[in-house]
């Protein structure tokens, strides 16, 4: 599904994968500066590698010697911040379209009423982004990016600023999404509790390297 | 009450106040998005010069645009000949000298506005399928807004205030380039002036603190509708 093979450099941090992603949760997992977030990044079309390819069910996204690049906003790939990056001046029921409205009718394939109604945030949709507390914020920001259908769903962190309680309550929605909505999901976190309770495949990051056996 | 000459130096100023800011505006955003988001040869020459008219003496512009844009300048026989415009000693010189003193204001509010914006917000935009005009059109410039709102106010008050380039390129005619300070400096000037004078005086003070005032509320409900806490 996801075949990934580049590499990133910035400044003295060097990332390089390679590794084919197609389980419909894959969990990773690394300390803080490993090359999570960037390599999330990467694939989200946000940054840009200097070699390599990374493609998406046969779709090549990038790859350096055909000089392809496809930009974020064409890859249909959905990316949870680790805060939400929910967009203030809009109410939580813009937020949630927001992504919904960019694309075609008939490449919706879910409907707000279904996703409201499975994150349970019907009571939110006329609050403003801000009003939210965390928990509300990541459920929100998680239906927005469904609303999208996404053909890959990216979560960066999206429990890490939330106590235990606030995780315990979300964990469940997001093997929700993965029974209901069936999008593949890539769940980056530096807790092995989240990736157990969640992930059908694991790996692991470390000095911008992936690892499992197919590095 | 007001007299005649009061009221035609209030209303002069409000319509050179008013297309100063106009044509601050376009500008003004574009300069100070430029300078807030991208890097680009001699970008802090390109800010210094931008600046400069905040820290130059007035009459320096003021001069300036009398060589560039008078009956004898380049541009100003240029305008002249090809539109039939002219800016010297009309109003229309008093709209320009205004916006110039007071544009590095709506850059600057301009910039400190884009500067602002968490750039994740307009990335998460992006993963969410919005092109790079849309995502301008529908997360920068909406956040931008109570930035442009206030450059805006502080440009008009700007433009209301503005006196030596004004004096310098435009002159002081009666009804045709005589706005707030030019009127209150020729009453200073005339023997029995003392009480008009005074009475514009007190409509610049009194439009000044409003202006700042309203500003000021401006900028405390910009935050708390994007979510900033403050003391």
């Amino acid at each position: 599904m996801l075949d990934l093979d580049f590499s990133f450099r910035r400044d003295d941090f060097c990332l390089q994968v390679c590794a084919k992603i197609d389980a419909p949760i894959t969990g990773i997992l690394g300390s803080s500066g490993s090359g999570k977030s960037t390599l999330l990044a990467v694939i989200a079309g946000l940054l840009k590698p200097q070699q390599g390819h990374i493609a998406l069910e046969s779709r090549a996204l990038f790859d350096a010697t055909a000089r392809t690049w496809v930009p974020p906003h064409q890859r249909r790939v959905g990316l949870v911040f680790q805060d939400g990056q929910l967009l203030p001046h809009l109410s939580v029921h813009n937020n949630l379209l927001y992504g919904y409205r960019n694309i075609a009718p008939e490449q919706r394939h879910f409907d707000l009423a279904e996703v409201v109604k499975l994150l349970e945030i019907e009571h939110l949709l006329e609050r403003k982004a801000n009003a939210l507390s965390g928990g509300e914020k990541q459920r929100v920001a998680l239906g927005r990016a469904v609303l999208y259908s996404p053909s890959l769903l990216l979560l960066d962190e999206p429990l890490s600023s939330l106590d235990e309680r606030l995780k315990n309550q979300i964990l469940p929605f997001f093997l929700q999404i993965k029974t209901e909505c069936r999008i593949p999901m890539i769940y980056v976190t530096h807790s092995p509790r989240e990736i157990d309770f969640l992930a059908d495949k694991q790996l692991t990051m470390h000095d911008g390297r992936m690892s499992d056996g197919q590095v | 009450m007001l007299t005649q000459p009061e009221w035609q130096a209030l209303a002069l100023s409000a319509q050179v106040g008013l297309w100063a800011t106009l044509v601050c505006l376009l500008p003004g955003i574009a300069c100070g998005w430029l300078l807030a988001r991208k890097n680009f040869f001699a970008k802090p020459a390109f800010e210094a010069l931008l600046f400069m008219p905040m820290v130059l003496p007035p009459t320096v512009p003021g001069y300036l645009l009398l060589v560039t844009f008078g009956s004898q300048g380049v541009a100003g026989q240029w305008l002249k000949t090809h539109f039939n415009i002219e800016f010297a000693f009309n109003w229309k010189g008093a709209v320009l000298a205004s916006a110039i003193i007071a544009f590095p204001l709506m850059v600057q509010a301009a910039k400190l506005s884009v500067q602002m914006i968490d750039r994740r917000l307009e990335q998460a935009a992006s993963t969410l399928g919005a092109s790079p005009i849309k995502v301008w059109l529908t997360v920068t410039f909406p956040l931008m807004l109570p930035g442009i709102l206030i450059g805006l106010i502080m440009v008009f008050s700007r433009s209301l205030g503005e006196f030596g380039a004004t004096i310098t390129f435009v002159g002081n005619i009666a009804g045709e380039t005589r706005t707030l300070p030019l009127a209150i400096y020729s009453a200073t000037h005339q023997i029995d002036g003392d009480a008009m004078a005074m009475r514009l005086i007190f409509i610049s003070l009194a439009f000044a603190f409003f202006a700042l005032l309203l500003s000021n509320i401006l900028s405390r409900r910009a935050e708390k509708w994007l979510g900033v806490n403050r003391a």
